[in-house]
């Protein structure tokens, strides 16, 4: 049960700290998210800048950039995912531990950008792995990214471990890994998975 | 200094006697020749271009391919007739008919003597199973990935290439998307403001979309 404001600055007064489990837990959480080291395309190049020490990515504690998904937290999918790619980025996320995150990165991560309408880059990465936070832009600056950093860190901030709205891995019957699309004769196996991402409903007025 | 286009074909001829050289005029503002080699002796005319004294091309800068369609093409021709008893010239369209083909182009330039750039073409018998060039990955390093693109999207087979297959897709896929009957898999979703090709397929995906402009 999360601790009466008043109560709290009250007690806080006398120098008594008060706190829940699940708030100290998140705060932990949010302030030190490892991305997993790896760039896709151009976009990679403004995750790496974002990185540096002009944009420093290290104010926010996710400087730690792992080279295994196994040491990794967060995935941001920087650049165009083509077909042939798109089984790797999706075993490299079944590989990461929970809790995990994913931001899809410039148009061609969330949507297939200017390749959309190709026969070799997938139409977004969110057709095979849940996305949390999504970022436009070709590339986005710095800037963005880190508005997306931040978002997914108001994310974690509001994350619970109970109820019915609680975070997804303390949920056991939701999935931490997705399945990986073959490659086929003409196209990927499965195209999508229905599971995690939804066709657009499109109204058109008449 | 690179020999005019013409002597160039002149000296192919004699130093590769299976040779069957034509060359290829360009009316564009660029007026880059090229020349159309037969593709049995295009293994020894690569070897001569590579190590003639005096021309030493030495680098394959680029290699691509290009994928021509059957083409039926009509003429109107003036076919002198009886009609009536009496001969008249009378106008008719004749229709040409060209099997299509798949072409692989060479720029190939000398590093040692800087010149260049001169471009060979060479023709395969037919799109389908008469692809066959011969590979010139072991006169030109270089070309050997380029060589592979070419199979993997034209679906060229280059015979003596030392490690053929597929290079961007990836094992296993049976198309070759840059030929110009590729179709792709019919994955459309949605898109915002679609336009020609794209617009065809909202269509076919949005029926009621039918005699509006897309929006």
């Amino acid at each position: 049960m999360p601790i009466d404001e008043g109560l709290r600055s009250e007690l806080s007064k006398s120098g008594i700290f008060t706190t829940t489990l699940e708030s100290i837990y998140n705060w932990g959480r949010k302030n030190s998210v490892w991305p997993l080291q790896f760039g896709l395309a151009c976009c990679a190049i403004e995750m790496i800048a974002t990185s540096m020490a002009r944009y420093d990515l290290a104010r926010f504690g996710a400087e730690v950039f792992r080279p295994s998904p196994r040491q990794a937290d967060l995935m941001i999918v920087a650049g165009t995912v083509t077909k042939k790619m798109a089984p790797q980025v999706v075993r490299l996320y079944n590989q990461m531990p929970e809790p995990k995150y994913v931001i899809a990165m410039g148009a061609c991560a969330i949507s297939g950008g200017p390749f959309k309408q190709g026969y070799n880059v997938l139409k977004g990465i969110d057709r095979y792995i849940p996305v949390d936070v999504h970022i436009p832009g070709c590339p986005p600056r710095p800037e963005a990214l880190l508005h997306a950093f931040i978002t997914l860190q108001q994310k974690i901030d509001a994350q619970t471990m109970r109820g019915p709205n609680r975070a997804r891995h303390f949920d056991p019957d939701e999935p931490s890994e997705f399945p990986v699309p073959e490659f086929g004769e003409k196209d990927l196996v499965p195209s999508k998975n229905l599971s995690v991402w939804k066709p657009p409903v499109i109204l058109r007025e008449a | 200094m690179l020999p005019a286009i013409d002597q160039l074909k002149a000296r192919i001829e004699s130093a590769v006697p299976a040779a069957k050289v034509e060359i290829h005029p360009n009316d564009t503002p660029a007026a880059q020749p090229s020349l159309i080699i037969n593709r049995e002796a295009l293994f020894e005319v690569a070897h001569f271009l590579r190590d003639d004294p005096e021309l030493k091309f030495d680098y394959a800068s680029n290699v691509t391919g290009v994928d021509w369609l059957d083409l039926v093409t009509k003429e109107k021709m003036k076919v002198k007739k009886v009609v009536d008893g009496v001969e008249k010239e009378v106008e008719e369209t004749i229709e040409k008919k060209r099997a299509g083909y798949l072409e692989v182009v060479y720029h190939l330039f000398s590093m040692s003597l800087k010149h260049g750039p001169i471009i060979l073409r060479v023709r395969t018998g037919n799109r389908t199973d008469d692809s066959n060039i011969p590979s010139v990955t072991p006169i030109w390093r270089g070309a050997e990935f380029q060589e592979r693109e070419i199979y993997d999207l034209y679906g060229v087979k280059f015979e003596g290439h030392p490690d053929l297959r597929r290079i961007l897709m990836w094992d296993g896929y049976t198309e070759h998307p840059m030929r110009k009957d590729y179709v792709e898999p019919d994955d459309y979703e949605y898109e915002p403001t679609p336009h020609d090709d794209v617009l065809a397929k909202t269509k076919c995906h949005w029926p009621s979309m039918e005699g509006t402009t897309g929006r």
